[in-house]
């Protein structure tokens, strides 16, 4: 059983179509790049993963269950978790408490109304913190941090629910070469020891190359080639969409 | 020794003389100033004629007046103000229903006398009337009541009527087709209008009127409400063939502001000042002229009045007691600049009357004329009805 | 209707359209460019109108009005460069704070300028009488007005379309920083917009008087019906406001022409509320693009210390201390400052928290008071029971009314709640049988062992002080945590698991049930209670003290309460422009703490 399979999905905008019959699969351990070049179609495919956008059709099931017509909170709680393009964090609140804010949700409390949400959870937060290597700035506003972090913070965030899936819209964009290894090295880990489905796009190709098991590429709405990063690179039709290859 | 106390006693009761009466008065000034600027005016100066006759059993009478923001909620907390910090020993005034209704009821509650000088709602000497309130202006029934015999006597068919939507027009609308039914069966109220307070579409209301083909219309509209019906009448030409009562019509503060265009030959109830010339109205009119340099209007009397009512009111009683001036205010007869009056025991009503009569153009402005004083005493529903209200 | 009558009452309808459409207008170009949601819009509308009486007397009509127009222009930019350019960058809504400010001021000078009478201006020269139509006589100067509307309607559509500087005007709708970042003077901009819009303000204020007086009242009235139809039309879009103007202006003359003239006291609010629940970003109008840079980051908000509960705990023990010095009005006073402030927390919570802020906030306040008095005297609770049972009132009205305000936001959201008020308030001005109509209930006093001013305060400072500890405490809670996520950033709040509509429903009801508590409150410190107090002006006050406090703080609206209904007692007591002069202090207030009163100390510890 794949953790995600997609089938048939298609959204368009007025005439424009921006996704067009696209179905994959997604396994458990996976590290799945899904790149393109601008207007491709990946945020869309994104957007319908995890419910901010409604497909026209097509079907997206996690595991036996179908995500179509649910509310992206709904998603979450199946077992996705997703960091944004442009990232995606309270700002009013610090970093560790941005933390607690999902494991709240996480653990069901979002409705408990006279316990102090400062209190709760502490080391759980500071242990996922640890994980994405932001344990030292656990105490800062979001507001002030840096790009990069904020984009461990919003990973952080992800694996507050231990997902089954994980979503990560262009995790690198925005951080030094060095940070953007250690990432990527942390959701291998994470794909491998906790069989966590990983889903990312991507334009870095070297991070692509580097940590993807296999890509998907999309161009004008539909996937041109699919396999292993080595089949992809020598596919033609993809050197010609990057390449403009003859 | 026994001299000592007595002088110490005599001191005592003297200081106690000396201190002044105090009346706590709080109105609407900011929202209704054309109404309540002459009001005032016309309470300083009862103020200066009743000290310089020496005062109250020789004490002098003193005003404190606030504006109460036009809010219930609000002049509670004014009157309160007024009883605790400035020690007033009555209260006095407002201007608009709700604010009345809500000040009687915290007179009632804190057990002080209140003066309701112009709220012409029913309901403050009726269903929510109280031992503790008091009201002078001729209500809304009462003023309503002086124009259904001129109504009748126009022996219209088909009436239409308009009036702001709140409890005044409600009320005066009700008892009109109420009395003008009782006194002219067989008549039919074809149409019914009710904009909401300062705020008349004229012209969509001025057709729709018209669309009804009426003989004959009763307005409670006043003020800017008014102002707008009757340009609009008059260019969409409603009012050619079509006799109008309108209630307040008269009142200088309504009727100044029409000019020009000032309806000929609607009936109205108002105040014709400059052609009283009774010695108690002429007497008022001057000093009045004399110490403001303007004339008066019908917010003058109700102050003027007011005043005069509660130094009467404390000399019969012989004290500032609330409990005292009750008993003293209930079935008080006094002069006013309309004639004689009577604070009615049963329902605490003052028996001032207005003055019934037409408009017409007198030299680019509006006058009342045909105009005879109705007494408010004659224009009272039965005392078994009033008890059956007030619930006695 | 007769066919006629038909007629006549559309081209009412018309005319009053024309009328509307030139003060929402300029609403909405403001708007629009500016963000600023203008109260004092109304303001200028009536000093048009004024200048336009008073010259008129002088000049004669046709002269009075261009000029009235250009002199409140001028008047326009002033107040723009004077006083709005200061504080574009402070926190949202905040320059609604000033506006209002200029609102009190403006009534005030009308005062003592023109006086206190109204007065109607002339009629027109040229169009003073009527033409036949249908048989019926019809004022010329209606018709001179139906064609006005959509001539100044003509010239702007092509001031915007087809000049560079109406283009720009178009892109900043948009995008308000891309314009600022494409090197264009904005500050130039922003003046004439602002210019522009308060000239045509000036000129339907103008246009008016031959059949409006000007009056004091008008002003809020104006701003009001303005708002609508911005709103309804679509913020910002010209051509929205133009349809909206004739939509209601036909609604209205067509309500009255069948005979349902009392339904005119809220039909435009009954207008708005549908065309928001069916089309979020009004007829014409568009989702707005987000607001970027310093102004949408949210300032932390960190639980109180140990000092400042503390501090708070003191201020508790002060105020239970005060009955032993004084029985007298103080506490009469006080009482006032206690349910105002649990009021304005309980709008904090939504507007805060929350990032939903309520022009409406009324609505709860007032429900929760009828509540009390219809339990009190038509179901004769005991006055415990009502006090206990009456926020449930204005609970049901919050989930009704929250359901549906939540599903939009911004300004859509706080007209909605707007609407929602008006509609609860001529329910309440009119259901004589329950409400007791425009004068409404009289006698709700509390049980004899509270009636008297200390034991009512008592029980005002146990209930309040209660109550605001459970509402700061609510902030801090895994809910509380939860509404601030999902206004940090709704996006990322439904992608960790919160159903971010949900929590701010829950908030909304919360809101409505605190809001509830300290209406019945109200009620019983007064003894009666009457439409007033769901009116506008009380969901203005509302907002006022939150701004004055500080919107970014836990105890602001506190403080914001206390100032504000201080202010307004003694300043009232002592001086005849009291409104000028609570206006002037507030314009100061603005302009030396952008940030509110509790948050420029609160940066002072800081420090």
């Amino acid at each position: 059983m794949s953790v995600l399979s997609v089938r048939g999905l298609s959204k368009a905008y007025g005439g424009v179509q921006a996704v067009h019959n696209v179905s994959f699969r997604v396994e458990g351990g996976e590290v799945v790049a899904m790149i393109g070049p601008n207007g491709a179609g990946k945020s869309t495919c994104f957007n319908m993963l995890n419910g901010q956008l409604a497909p026209d059709a097509g079907e997206i099931k996690l595991g036996e269950a179908s995500l179509v017509g649910l509310a992206p909170h709904r998603i979450w709680r199946l077992g996705v978790g997703r960091t944004f393009q442009i990232t995606a964090t309270f700002g009013s609140m610090s970093v560790r408490e941005n933390v607690q804010m999902a494991l709240l949700s996480h653990h069901r409390r979002l409705a408990s109304i006279l316990s102090s949400a400062p209190r709760c959870c502490v080391d759980e937060a500071d242990a996922l913190l640890e994980r994405v290597g932001m344990r030292s700035q656990a105490g800062r506003p979001c507001a002030v941090l840096a790009y990069g972090d904020l984009k461990r913070v919003e990973l952080a965030l992800a694996l507050a629910h231990r997902p089954r899936l994980l979503l990560m819209d262009e995790p690198t964009a925005g951080m030094a070469p060095g940070e953007r290894g250690e990432l990527m090295q942390l959701a291998a880990v994470l794909a491998r020891d906790d069989r966590l489905a990983v889903l990312f796009t991507e334009h870095d190709m070297d991070v692509v190359f580097g940590y993807a098991s296999r890509v998907i590429v999309l161009h004008m709405g539909e996937i041109i080639a699919s396999g292993t990063p080595d089949e992809v690179r020598a596919d033609p039709r993809v050197r010609e969409v990057y390449l403009g290859d003859a | 020794m026994r001299t000592v106390f007595l002088v110490a006693a005599l001191m005592v009761s003297n200081s106690v003389l000396a201190q002044p009466i105090r009346i706590g008065e709080l109105n609407s000034y900011k929202v209704f100033p054309a109404f309540l600027e002459p009001y005032k005016k016309g309470m300083e100066l009862a103020l200066e004629e009743i000290n310089a006759a020496g005062g109250v059993n020789g004490r002098k009478l003193e005003l404190v007046s606030r504006d109460d923001g036009g809010t219930p909620g609000d002049a509670v907390r004014v009157a309160e103000e007024l009883l605790s910090r400035e020690k007033a020993d009555v209260l006095m005034g407002t201007f608009a229903s709700n604010v009345g209704l809500a000040v009687a009821n915290l007179a009632n509650q804190r057990k002080v006398l209140f003066l309701a000088s112009e709220p012409l709602t029913d309901k403050i000497v009726w269903e929510n009337g109280n031992r503790y309130t008091f009201r002078l202006r001729p209500s809304t029934y009462m003023q309503t009541a002086m124009l259904v015999p001129q109504a009748a006597k126009l022996g219209k068919k088909r009436w239409a009527i308009v009036y702001p939507n709140y409890e005044y027009g409600q009320s005066a609308a009700a008892s009109f087709k109420k009395l003008l039914s009782q006194a002219q069966p067989g008549i039919e109220f074809v149409a019914e209008q009710a904009p909401a307070l300062g705020k008349i579409d004229a012209g969509a209301v001025v057709q729709a009127l018209a669309d009804a083909k009426p003989d004959a219309i009763f307005s409670a509209l006043f003020a800017a409400d008014l102002q707008k019906f009757v340009r609009e009448g008059n260019t969409r030409g409603l009012f050619k063939n079509v006799a109008v009562v309108n209630l307040l019509g008269g009142e200088p503060e309504y009727l100044d502001p029409l000019k020009d265009e000032t309806p000929e030959g609607w009936w109205v109830t108002g105040y014709p000042w400059s052609e009283i010339d009774t010695p108690e109205h002429k007497r008022f009119r001057d000093a009045y002229q004399k110490r403001w340099n303007d004339y008066p209007r019908v917010g003058s009397v109700v102050g003027y009045t007011s005043v005069y009512a509660i130094a009467n009111a404390a000399k019969k009683a012989g004290s500032a007691d609330t409990e005292k001036l009750v008993e003293a205010l209930k079935g008080l007869q006094m002069q006013s600049p309309f004639g004689p009056i009577t604070w009615r025991p049963i329902d605490h009503q003052s028996t001032m009357g207005a003055y019934v009569g037409q408009l017409a153009k007198k030299g680019g402005r509006g006058v009342m004329v045909n105009w005879h004083y109705a007494d408010g005493a004659k224009f009272q529903p039965s005392d078994r009805e009033i008890r059956a209200l007030r619930k006695e | 209707m007769s066919g006629s009558a038909v007629l006549l009452q559309f081209l009412n309808g018309l005319s009053g359209a024309s009328a509307l459409f030139l003060v929402a207008a300029g609403l909405s170009l403001i708007f629009g460019v500016t963000r600023i949601v203008n109260f004092a819009h109304g303001s200028l509308y009536m000093l048009g109108m004024y200048l336009a009486v008073w010259l008129s007397a002088r000049i004669g009509f046709w002269a009075s009005v261009p000029l009235a127009a250009a002199l409140v222009a001028a008047g326009g930019a002033a107040v723009e460069m004077l006083l709005l350019r200061r504080i574009y960058k402070a926190p949202e809504l905040f320059q609604l704070l000033a506006t209002f400010a200029v609102v009190l001021l403006v009534k005030d000078l009308a005062l003592w300028a023109w006086g206190p009478e109204d007065t109607l201006g002339p009629r027109a020269p040229g169009f003073a009488g009527a033409v036949e139509i249908a048989g019926r006589a019809f004022p010329q100067y209606d018709l001179l007005l139906i064609g006005l509307g959509p001539l100044v309607f003509l010239l702007l559509y092509l001031l915007l379309t087809k000049t560079r500087w109406g283009i720009l005007v178009r892109a900043a709708t948009q995008d308000r920083e891309m314009v600022g970042a494409l090197g264009v003077n904005q500050k130039l901009l922003f003046t004439a917009v602002f210019m522009l819009g308060a000239g045509l303000a000036g000129l339907g204020g103008a246009l008016v008087i031959p059949r409006e007086p000007a009056s004091l009242e008008i002003d809020l009235a104006v701003v009001s019906d303005a708002f609508v139809v911005v709103v309804v039309g679509g913020l910002g879009s010209i051509p929205g406001a133009f349809l909206a103007a004739l939509l209601i202006g036909e609604i209205k003359a067509f309500c009255i022409g069948l005979g349902y003239s009392k339904i005119t006291l809220a039909v435009e609010f009954i207008v708005m509320a549908v065309v928001l629940v069916l089309r979020p970003w009004g007829l014409l109008g568009r989702p707005q693009a987000a607001m970027r840079g310093p102004a949408a980051l949210e300032a932390p908000l960190d639980p109180p210390s140990g000092r400042a509960v503390a501090a708070l705990l003191a201020l508790f023990a002060g105020l239970a201390a005060i009955p032993a010095f004084t029985t007298g009005y103080t506490l009469v006073l006080l009482t006032d400052v206690l349910v105002f402030a649990l009021f304005a927390a309980s709008l904090h919570f939504m507007m805060g928290p929350g990032g939903m802020a309520s022009f409406g906030h009324a609505a709860y306040f007032g429900l929760g008071a009828y509540g009390a008095g219809v339990l009190l005297l038509r179901l004769a609770a005991p006055m415990e029971l009502a006090l206990a049972l009456a926020p449930l009132f204005a609970l049901a009205g919050a989930l009704v009314f929250g359901w549906f305000c939540v599903r939009l936001s911004g300004v859509y959201l706080a007209m909605l709640t707007l609407a929602f008020a008006q509609i609860a308030w001529s329910i309440a001005f009119q259901w004589d049988a329950v409400t007791g109509g425009s004068n409404g209930l009289i006698g709700v006093w509390p049980a004899a062992w509270l009636a008297s001013k200390t034991a009512f305060y008592y029980a005002a400072l146990l209930v309040c002080a209660a109550a605001l500890a459970l509402l700061w405490r609510l902030v801090f809670s895994p809910f509380g945590y939860a509404l601030r996520a999902s206004r940090d950033s709704a996006l990322r709040a439904e992608a960790i698991g919160i159903p971010v509509r949900a929590v701010q429903w829950a908030a909304f009801c919360v809101a409505g049930l605190f809001a509830g508590l300290a209406g019945a409150l109200f009620a019983f410190s007064k003894g009666s209670i009457s439409p007033e107090t769901l009116s506008v002006p009380r969901s203005v006050e509302g907002l006022v003290m939150v701004l004055l406090g500080g919107v970014q703080t836990l105890t602001g609206p506190v403080w914001g309460a206390a100032l504000f209904t201080w202010l307004e007692d003694s300043v009232s007591r002592g001086f005849e422009y009291w409104r000028a002069a609570i206006g002037g202090v507030i314009l100061l207030l603005v302009l030396a703490f952008p940030r509110g009163v509790a948050g420029f100390v609160r940066e002072r510890i800081a420090r």
